[in-house]
């Protein structure tokens, strides 16, 4: 709870909004220590090198042109698909995941995420 | 909405108002740097206007920035917290000339042959917002240009000087923002923007050079006179830079290219786009490739030919720089604008064509762009720090002759890995293009797989 507390408090943090929350990496900060993985397996794995990457991003569809930065993919999520831009950046968090994102903001040891209102 | 008179305006010292440019020759109109020169070929910039009236004013002519991204300039304005803006809210202006792209001379042309122009703009932005701090950010090589430009008028004095660095992203918005600040010329996470929260906690107005010069003419000339030419959507005239053969890429290749590469493209005698851009001036050339004034919308074959190129002896042009995309030749026809280039994935960017001859390996050019641009990390983030030199590896591996099926699935999965998992679009550019080059060159791609590549990699 004490973490939670943190997160509302010394970070722009889930302020109740009605819209789902987009969790933002601050790529200046992470050095890929995995915690955030760790907390949020169902919404982040990890890449080639250790660093967050949200499940359904940097998958290479047939054609790669498809893949042409800037556009956006569908990716699986509560049983049915949704689309997101392809930014590993800002990676949208669905409600029931947002205690756990608040956990994994306030526990990062770089400080390196943080919500933003889509 | 309000109009946006194009009444002659009255001058300061009540001379003759200089009538508008005719042609196309607008930003190459300039017959000589000097400041006397200048008020000849342009006349005297108009009272400054406060910032809703300069945001209307821009919105009517339509100018989008002319640094890369193409974000229309009312918008920055726009993004501005509303007035008052007193005290720590007093806004920081910057006119951006980094242009680290190498294949990109306009910037450098541009403040060494119209500098008042850039300055006029930079001022009337500033005098607009109510400016705390005024900054122009260029090459360390071309300040004295500024400098000689500086004293020789008596309304620039808050103006600050600032050398860029030399880097391909020293002229991203936030880098230039941590370098005016004293930091090293790298970006800033893109969380908080600039228009709220940029140097020194105040909101940061950053506009490219040549965008602030097209400010200058539109403040004069008025946002009719600046829609009368190009298009709907791409209002105005543009710079581009046009470049040919791997020596005017500025990479490096593992073989040294010869001289043919390094020859420089002449203006066009008689093309129809010459006509379009009014006189001569509208051509100048750089070190190794050619600055061209052109209409908003031009076909990019008709570019080529302006610039001296020959569209039947280019197999592809590589469109918006290192961060851009190809067109084959079959698609050279296309017009040099948002709208025209999107099915492309491509944009104008920066006013950017490379051309690659008909007979070169694309695959061994793309390669040492990919190295390059791997190179020119800001080596903050980690997937681009890693990805990166990962892709431009794999890459370099099937240009080379290695023939692993694998490798062309390999560079995809990387590109798509990277794309926009940075603090700036550094990996996605890259991303873009090496995407770009593997859809393009398909044919290509398969003939290193197979073996049977004929084309020079040199």
């Amino acid at each position: 709870v004490s973490a939670r507390i943190l997160a509302a408090t010394g970070r722009r943090a889930a302020a109740g909004r009605s819209a789902d929350p987009v969790l933002h990496i601050d790529w200046t900060a992470c050095d890929g220590r995995g915690l955030c993985t760790e907390l949020l397996p169902d919404l982040l794995q990890r890449d080639d090198w250790g660093y967050p990457l949200a499940r359904g991003a940097g998958v290479t569809a047939p054609g790669a042109a498809a893949n042409v930065p800037g556009g956006t993919t569908t990716v699986p999520r509560n049983g049915t698909t949704v689309a997101v831009p392809i930014d590993g950046s800002t990676v949208p968090v669905p409600g029931s995941l947002r205690a756990a994102a608040g956990d994994a903001i306030s526990l990062c040891p770089r400080l390196a995420l943080s919500f933003h209102e889509p | 909405m309000t109009i946006v008179a194009d009444a002659p305006r009255p001058t300061p010292n009540g001379s003759d108002r200089i009538p508008a440019p005719p042609g196309t020759a607008r930003l190459t109109r300039a017959s000589a740097p000097d400041l006397a020169r200048h008020l000849t070929d342009y006349g005297d910039l108009p009272p400054a206007t406060g910032s809703a009236a300069l945001l209307e004013t821009l919105r009517a002519a339509g100018l989008e920035g002319r640094g890369g991204a193409g974000f229309p300039a009312w918008r920055k304005l726009a993004a501005l917290p509303s007035p008052p803006r007193t005290g720590r809210a007093r806004p920081v202006v910057i006119g951006n000339a980094a242009e680290g792209e190498p294949l990109s001379l306009k910037d450098a042309t541009l403040l060494r042959t119209a500098p008042h122009l850039v300055l006029d703009g930079l001022l009337t932005v500033a005098a607009a917002v109510g400016a705390a701090e005024v900054y122009l950010y260029a090459p360390a090589a071309l300040l004295p240009y500024l400098g000689r430009a500086l004293v020789e008028r008596t309304d620039a004095g808050g103006v600050q000087l600032h050398a860029a660095a030399e880097s391909f992203i020293s002229g991203e918005a936030s880098a230039v923002v941590n370098a005016l600040a004293g930091g090293p010329a790298v970006p800033r996470d893109r969380s908080i923007r600039l228009t709220s929260s940029g140097l020194g906690g105040r909101p940061t107005l950053l506009h490219n050079i040549e965008t602030l010069a097209q400010i200058a003419l539109i403040v004069r000339f008025g946002p009719a006179w600046f829609r009368s030419v190009g298009t709907d959507t791409d209002s105005g005239t543009r710079l581009v830079t046009v470049s040919r053969g791997l020596a005017a890429a500025g990479v490096s290749t593992r073989a040294s290219v010869a001289g043919a590469d390094t020859c420089v493209p002449r203006a066009g005698r008689g093309s129809p786009l010459r006509q379009q851009s009014g006189t001569d001036a509208g051509s100048i050339r750089g070190a190794t490739g050619t600055v061209l004034e052109v209409v908003g919308g031009s076909r990019i074959d008709e570019v080529l030919r302006f610039a001296g190129v020959d569209p039947d002896t280019v197999e592809a042009v590589l469109v918006g720089g290192y961060h851009g995309a190809w067109l084959p030749s079959p698609q050279l026809h296309t017009a040099l604008d948002r709208a025209g280039l999107a099915p492309f994935g491509a944009s104008p960017g920066a006013g950017i064509l490379l051309a690659l001859e008909v007979g070169r390996c694309p695959l061994t050019l793309a390669a040492a762009i990919a190295d390059y641009l791997a190179g020119q990390s800001a080596r903050q983030c980690g997937p681009c720090v890693n990805g990166l030199p990962a892709m431009a590896t794999v890459l370099g591996r099937l240009a080379a002759g290695d023939r692993d099926p694998r490798l062309p699935g390999e560079v995809a999965r990387l590109a798509a890995l990277v794309a926009g998992r940075g603090s700036c679009h550094h990996p996605d550019g890259t991303a873009r293009f090496v995407l770009s080059t593997l859809t393009v060159f398909e044919a290509d791609v398969v003939a290193h797989l197979d073996g049977t590549c004929a084309k020079a990699h040199a």
